[in-house]
């Protein structure tokens, strides 16, 4: 079924920079001068999403039309001033945040258009105000928006979006429907199928009572190489299929140090050639700090420094060195990402971003190293099958991602089939996780270094 | 589950005992609670077949329907049932103590204090399993829209009066019971599996019978014979195990199950071969058939009904936590504010709940449960130690103070105290901490750095929790030697924003309740009517 799906290769000649100007410019219209409340854009991962914010915002803001933007987080509400004052640094920018020590990014103090502050009043008459979900609940207008842009509004609950949506009259909704849902810590079961159920995403409450509203999609991934977005495509986005906006050979990643023949140089060496390596550990039920693919997670990291990575991009002609900054480790738990920090700082390196798959959503690098959520698990839950989980481990990267897993995960899937109920009234969401992951091991099982440490 | 929780899971199997998962009995435990335990017909969704309930232990009232399928017996069943607990349910109604409460005045808009009532108790049910909840829920959802003659005198086939508000009460307790940490309805075996580990399945922990045998088995079995016995398990009393597996497969010589299911459902061998002949002499009108049924019913239900006051002594026999007196403030809360509703003659609670109630339901769910989870760890140390395995807090002895004081126009002492600790927690830079003072207030630090000379020693800026003076407040900074006790979990988290008005639910979610266009409330074309 995959492969008939990879068939779909170039049969026609196909534009990337034009088809995504398309999409942009019907996505921009329907903002514009769109008569409706609310237009939808779902955005796979590396799509040029953040980029269409600061487009929209700034020809909102160019017309005259002041607007607030709600993002999740504050980290992703910082990176969006400082793109707004990349592009315009005259642009007169809010930073509404909350009053915590330390609550957003120092670098926007430098900033002469941006002010911040944590009263919605100061920021009165700026174009543009960013600020958090979270903040925005707590803060009252006498006059609603008249515009807003919600960023990541797949990860957005539904109640989320019910205590801000009273602040603005239209929005445009900007998001990836195939990354982390957003979840809660007690159980919602007594809404499910309700049309407004407060666990659900603020993307499928907004359309189900306006099922109406122009709903786009940018059919590009400028950040997945040529040799991921088919996989990612296909396995994780199976009725909404994106292409890679470059092409086989445009990117490449090249040691300076030769191999030394070991297991970890070897999949770095598949990586490299490939874009998706698999450093398979010998099956075994381990805890989730498994010391020996935290070891490996740690090994794999060190020998990508060690032996002098320069990885080559349309961006520019040159070989840019692969520095620390450019390499992330993904793990589905907090203590398996503490584990894996310790075991970096035992080899003395720093400045890897090593986190969970929540925290990694949104950000881009140009190699990732992946332990695999089921490695050495002895079931296989919900929480560790989610689709979104293994989306965004799988979607982080420019060149490579190399997954660290214990052998027999197909065993484990096929000993755990997704076991959820079917609530009435709730859309099933294609693909489920257990085939996603199936879908991506085989693929990585072409890619695979057996190494015993 | 927690790998504390794996840890007592691992012992209880081999030691074949339950493992404590708790040194303080974490919920509410009623002087008086009333203990309800229902049986439902096998096929038949929401037809009670019987039930024990009470607050006497020695005399529960037997209520039982001979005929389930006739709707009359049903009816009758229901209003004995309104009859034996709402004048416990309303017991608590009056005895009511005064508490100062901020409102909104409504002609200045300003937050004024108000003196407002509050129970001095409320009523505790308790149930046998997590089953028990569903099928109280069920019930409440059956009654409250009934109409009683008095209501509506035209309308054919009046409800009994009373059933439609407990059903509004049962729906009320069921409501509560998903806010985490409640305590107005129970389950037994929700209330075992919190302080116990067994050696079995959370899924085999529903078998009441077999969960009690794992903390506490029998002595020796009233009936095994002396061939099973071996010689030196017998004096020590059997093993939880083999007491779980006797508690679930054990039948007597006429095939009844020595502990039966503890319900809602029944035990299908007892269904087929002794309750179906039964009823089928009462439909055919067979003296006596009736007594018969009463007796069978019982049968079931009085094991279960022991069992729970089984575990009600058990439960006793742990000191209540320090913060579970504040929780149950809250449940008293929630029993006032519905009887204020019920006094008030509000219509009952919807069949669904709109946008902005659910919304709101599930915000103040998420605030209760981190409470609950700080406020266990902080009661218990057993709890906190699962935490500290978990990498959320961490126990260490000061080895050195060193005052220091924030920069600004007005320096504050922020105090850099030296630990030494065992945990091996992981600390993200300036992490923030939390610490439980003598006083009941919370302390806050920041973590600084890992001392570099000595491995297991780290250093917090305490940042808060010192008075507002510049000397902190005698007690407040931790003293060389002191052991600390450190969280990376807030210990009151704070609940979420204000939501809208339901009338000013915004487009996104449909508009207002009631308004055209909503999708929820599409009538249902296939069927006639629709009661529940």
């Amino acid at each position: 079924m995959l492969g008939s799906r990879y068939a779909q290769r170039t049969a026609y000649s196909f534009d990337p920079a034009a088809e995504a100007a398309a999409a942009t410019d019907a996505i921009l219209h329907d903002t514009l001068h769109g008569e409706r409340r609310g237009v939808v854009v779902d955005s796979p991962p590396g799509a040029g999403k953040s980029t269409l914010v600061v487009r929209a915002a700034r020809e909102l803001a160019a017309a005259g039309r002041p607007l607030m933007v709600v993002a999740q987080t504050n980290a992703q509400v910082d990176d969006l001033v400082l793109r707004l004052a990349e592009k315009d640094p005259r642009l007169p920018v809010g930073r509404l945040h909350s009053s915590e020590p330390g609550a957003f990014d120092p670098a926007l103090a430098e900033l002469p258009a941006v002010r911040t502050s944590a009263k919605a009043a100061d920021l009165a008459g700026m174009d543009i105000v960013v600020s958090t979900a979270a903040k925005w609940a707590y803060t009252k207008v006498d006059e609603p928006w008249r515009h807003a842009i919600v960023d990541e509004a797949y990860q957005m609950r539904s109640d989320a979006l019910l205590t801000v949506a009273g602040l603005f009259e239209r929005a445009l909704f900007v998001g990836d429907p195939g990354q982390l849902d957003p979840f809660s810590v007690v159980g919602a079961d007594q809404w499910a199928g309700l049309s407004y159920d407060p666990s659900s995403s603020a993307v499928s409450t907004l359309l189900a009572h306006n099922p109406d509203l122009p709903q786009h999609r940018l059919p590009v991934s400028w950040r997945l190489p040529a040799s991921a977005a088919p996989l990612v495509s296909a396995a994780f986005y199976p009725y909404t299929p994106f292409r890679s906006g470059t092409d086989h050979g445009d990117r490449r990643l090249a040691f300076g140090v030769p191999s030394d023949g070991s297991g970890v140089d070897r999949v770095l060496d598949e990586a490299a050639e490939s874009g998706w390596g698999l450093l398979e550990l010998p099956a075994r039920h381990t805890p989730r700090t498994d010391p020996e693919a935290v070891r490996a997670v740690a090994l794999v990291v060190g020998r990508l420094l060690a032996r002098g990575g320069a990885a080559t991009s349309e961006h520019s002609p040159d070989p840019a060195p692969l520095t620390a900054a450019r390499i992330a480790v993904g793990t589905a738990h907090r203590d398996q990402a503490a584990a894996v920090r310790t075991a970096l700082a035992e080899l003395g390196v720093t400045e890897v971003a090593v986190d969970t798959a929540n925290r990694l959503q949104g950000r881009e690098f140009d190699v990732t190293v992946v332990l695999h959520p089921l490695s050495g698990r002895p079931d296989a839950t919900a929480f560790h099958l989610e689709t979104g989980r293994l989306c965004v481990l799988a979607s982080r990267h420019r060149h490579a991602c190399i997954v660290v897993c214990r052998a027999g995960v197909a065993d484990l899937l096929d000993e755990h089939p997704s076991t959820e109920p079917v609530q009435l009234g709730v859309t099933v969401k294609f693909p489920d996780g257990w085939e996603a992951n199936h879908a991506v091991l085989a693929h990585l099982s072409e890619h695979r270094v057996p190494w015993r440490p | 589950m927690s790998l504390i929780e794996t840890l007592a899971r691992m012992e209880a199997v081999a030691t074949g005992r339950a493992a404590p998962l708790a040194t303080v009995r974490h919920r509410h435990l009623s002087e008086q609670p009333l203990v309800f335990v229902p049986l439902t017909t096998a096929g038949e969704a929401g037809a009670p077949l019987g039930a024990l309930v009470g607050t006497d232990r020695e005399k529960p009232a037997l209520l039982a329907v001979p005929q389930p399928r006739n709707r009359d017996l049903r009816f009758a069943f229901l209003a004995e049932l309104a009859e034996s607990l709402l004048p416990y349910v309303d017991g608590f109604a009056d005895v009511v103590e005064w508490e100062e409460r901020k409102e909104t005045d409504p002609e200045t808009g300003k937050k004024v204090p108000v003196q407002v009532e509050l129970c001095a108790d409320a009523p505790q049910l308790i149930v046998p399993s997590a089953a028990g909840i569903d099928f109280v829920r069920l019930l409440g959802r059956s009654m409250r829209f009934r109409r009683t003659a008095e209501q509506e005198p035209e309308a054919p086939y009046p409800a009994p009066p009373h059933v439609p508000l407990l059903g509004r009460w049962f729906t009320h307790f069921g409501e509560r019971a998903r806010v985490p940490g409640a305590s107005l309805l129970l389950s037994m075996t929700g209330l075992l599996t919190r302080h116990w580990a067994t050696g079995q399945s959370l899924l085999e922990d529903q078998h009441l019978g077999a969960l009690l045998a794992w903390i506490d088995p029998p002595a020796r079995h009233p009936t095994s014979t002396p061939r099973r016995q071996r010689s030196a398990p017998a004096l020590q009393g059997v093993s939880g195990r083999a007491a779980a597996e006797r508690a679930e497969s054990a039948r007597d010589a006429d095939g009844r199950l020595l502990c039966p299911p503890a319900g809602p459902a029944t035990d299908p061998a007892f269904d087929n071969r002794l309750l179906a002949p039964a009823m089928a002499r009462f439909d055919a009108g067979v003296p006596g058939a009736e007594d018969e049924i009463h007796g069978l019913i019982e049968s079931q239900l009085r094991p279960t009904w022991d069992a729970v006051w089984h575990g009600i002594d058990l439960l006793r026999g742990l000191p209540p936590g320090a913060r579970v007196a504040d929780r149950w403030k809250r449940d008293r809360w929630s029993y006032t504010a519905h009887r204020d509703r019920v006094r008030a003659g509000e219509p009952p609670q919807p069949r669904r709940d709109d946008a902005v109630t659910a919304a709101q339901k599930l915000a103040s769910r998420e605030t209760a449960q981190a409470q609950l989870d700080a406020q266990e760890a902080l009661d218990d140390p057993l709890v906190m130690a699962g935490r500290r395995l978990a990498g959320e807090a961490l126990e260490g002895t000061v080895t050195a103070v060193e005052m220091a004081f924030s920069e600004g126009r007005r320096p504050m002492p922020r105090p850099l105290v030296t630990l030494r600790t065992a945990d091996r927690t992981p600390l993200p830079e300036r992490a923030k901490l939390y610490r439980a003072l003598p006083d009941g207030k919370t302390q806050t630090a920041e973590f600084v750095a890992y001392a570099a000379e000595e491995p297991g020693a780290l250093v917090v800026r305490l940042t808060g929790g010192m008075g507002r003076g510049r000397t902190p407040e005698p007690g407040s900074v931790p003293e060389p030697d002191d052991a600390v006790c450190w969280t990376l979990f807030e210990h009151a988290p704070r609940g979420g924003p204000e939501l809208p008005d339901p009338e000013d639910t915004p487009w996104t979610h449909g508009g207002p309740p009631g308004a055209t266009g909503a999708p929820e409330d599409t009538p249902d074309t296939a069927t006639a009517e629709d009661f529940l």
